[in-house]
């Protein structure tokens, strides 16, 4: 890297050049690449903010007339009084992102171990049959739960023996093949990184837990958790980001009775045209990823202390 | 080693998650090659779905669409994201302007798909007012991926860039080369194990995108995950399973060939040394 001196000669790629001149190489460098995510994602995203506070005009157009009303409309004050069904949504939404998120982690905790306790020829082709549902397109994931979950299949006639279901009608859409699709989507993203920290364990300290005669609990929580705490947050972030503005696997497997904030999102971007209410939606979103993310990371840190 | 645990614990839940992630797959593999128009009951095996396939000019046109989508944005993503990671990492910025820099580039990995893709409406409306292009369609749909594209190539490409110090640089310096000199014969051959998986990754990435591309495609831009969505709403019809097992064998097969490359520049590398 280079140095943080304020001399005016600098060397880059073997050139004595001075640091004018190489910023404005740098530039050059830069720039393609810069203005593509400024102009198309950063300034954009941005105007949703401004967005958030104009009107939808009769014909889906954007009137700049400044109102807090698509976030009162948010709240759930409406022409017919109050009714919390945005509000239930977010909280929906950010409840199924954190249930997963947590599943995600438990389950991902054996596999990555036992990947990792594989012979180093064979690891591969464990890591392989992870990464192949991973790459898979979600959509095919998805209706692929759908067939699954088909009314002829053997878990819905199972369910439907236990009387959980009426006979002859399929497991979607509903809460559960929700959280089924959500979690195998999701599962990948938590094993991966969990996995490459679980590689580099480091044994001894697991063995002088033991030789200090630390019972399980003891051993996984302080000589093996706090090591695999960065693959474990990474995964974490991973899944839940994603997870929150899920809008797929929703639309999928959840039909209208378990809708998440991203299908709002869409709804009001697409067929309602009512892109300022869009737009405080998708704030909303933002805020609460950032929120749950918080959340997240100060668990991380508390887990660390322990 | 391993902690003395109960042996079969571990193992019996880890083939159990696996299971888990493969049984929807396995099920479509094999409801694809059944003989029956309606219904998933077993009516004896049949190719004829896949010919179905090769026949049906919605989704022929869908997969060259998607291979076309696929190629040109990674092309693009990956000549600018690599110039970017190394015009971020090579040059000296100011911490401000690193600052800015940083965050330009992990806005498209933190903000929520769906947020991005209501970005980009934004956009590309934005720039249909001042002009008369942009109309939803394969242009924007390249746009839209090669937004979130460039970002990750920068990412894959700027710890690959990190890996190796200025020495190298300094020493060709000290051999009279010339920058260009520098560029071409050190930096890149050392940094294509880098450059070749962002690029993988970005392709990866466009073929497996669904909220961008669906809300930034034409009518005559319809790709693969397109296609199948607006079927599965239509109701389930066999050739679907067929298209999604094409997929997945499509998908084993990139995994495996980018495996096989990662781990040929390895072996290279351990040469090397």
């Amino acid at each position: 890297m280079t140095s943080e001196k304020n001399t005016d000669t600098r060397i880059w790629f073997g050139e004595l050049t001075s640091s004018r001149a190489l910023r404005r190489r740098g530039l050059l460098h830069v720039s393609p690449g810069l203005f593509w995510i400024l102009i198309f994602l950063t300034v954009p995203a941005l105007a949703l903010i401004a967005l958030s506070f104009a009107t939808r005009g009769g014909y889906g157009e954007i009137e700049w007339i400044f109102t807090f009303e698509n976030f009162t409309r948010l709240a759930g004050y409406g022409m017919f009084g109050w009714s919390p069904d945005y509000l239930i949504i977010l909280a929906r939404s950010l409840w199924v992102a954190f249930v997963t998120t947590t599943v995600c982690t438990a389950l991902a905790f054996p596999l990555a171990f036992f990947i990792a306790g594989k012979p180093k020829t064979t690891r591969y082709v464990w890591l392989t049959l992870v990464i192949i549902p991973f790459w898979t397109n979600l959509v095919i994931r998805t209706y692929a739960w759908q067939l699954v979950l088909s009314p002829d299949l053997p878990i819905a006639r199972f369910a439907a023996a236990l009387r959980l279901i009426p006979a002859g009608s399929p497991l979607y859409p509903s809460e559960f093949a929700v959280y089924l699709g959500m979690i195998s989507a999701f599962l990948p993203f938590v094993v991966l990184p969990l996995y490459s920290s679980v590689e580099k364990l480091d044994w001894s300290l697991v063995e002088a837990a033991h030789d200090l005669y630390s019972n399980k609990r003891r051993v996984f929580m302080q000589a093996i958790l706090p090591q695999t705490l960065p693959g474990l947050s990474v995964g974490a972030i991973l899944t839940f980001v994603p997870a929150m503005g899920m809008f797929l696997i929703p639309d999928f497997l959840g039909g209208a009775k378990y809708m998440l904030v991203g299908n709002l999102i869409q709804q009001q971007f697409g067929k309602s045209r009512d892109w300022p209410f869009g737009a405080a939606v998708s704030l909303a979103l933002m805020l609460l990823t950032i929120i749950g993310l918080f959340v997240f990371r100060r668990k991380g840190e508390k887990m660390e202390v322990i | 080693m391993q902690i003395k645990r109960r042996p079969l614990l571990i193992p019996t839940l880890a083939l159990g998650t696996l299971a888990f992630l493969y049984i929807p797959l396995l099920a479509v593999a094999s409801f694809s090659v059944n003989n029956s128009r309606f219904g998933l009951t077993w009516h004896g095996f049949t190719w004829k779905w896949y010919l179905e396939l090769f026949r049906n000019e919605q989704i022929l046109e869908a997969v060259g669409n998607t291979l076309l989508l696929g190629l040109v944005s990674t092309v693009i993503a990956t000549v600018v994201g690599t110039a970017l990671a190394i015009g971020m990492s090579r040059f000296p910025w100011s911490k401000k302007t690193s600052a800015f820099f940083e965050f330009n580039l992990y806005m498209p990995v933190i903000t929520p798909e769906i947020v991005f893709a209501g970005a980009l409406v934004i956009a590309f409306a934005s720039l249909r007012y001042f002009s008369s292009v942009f109309e939803p369609g394969m242009l924007n749909m390249i746009i839209g991926h090669v937004t979130f594209q460039v970002a990750f190539v920068a990412l894959v490409v700027r710890s690959r860039l990190a890996a190796f110090n200025n020495e190298i640089e300094e020493a060709s310096h000290d051999l009279y080369a010339t920058s260009w000199y520098t560029l071409r014969k050190v930096i890149l051959p050392m940094l294509t194990p880098g450059i070749v998986s962002g690029a993988m990754l970005a392709f990866t990435l466009s073929l497996d995108d669904f909220i961008i591309s669906f809300f930034t495609a034409g009518p005559t831009s319809v790709t693969l995950p397109l296609y199948i969505y607006a079927e599965v709403h239509r109701g389930i019809t066999p050739k679907i399973h067929a298209l999604s097992t094409v997929g997945l064998l499509v998908t084993i097969l990139l995994v495996v060939a980018s495996q096989k490359i990662s781990n040929s520049f390895n072996e290279k590398e351990r040469d090397d040394a």
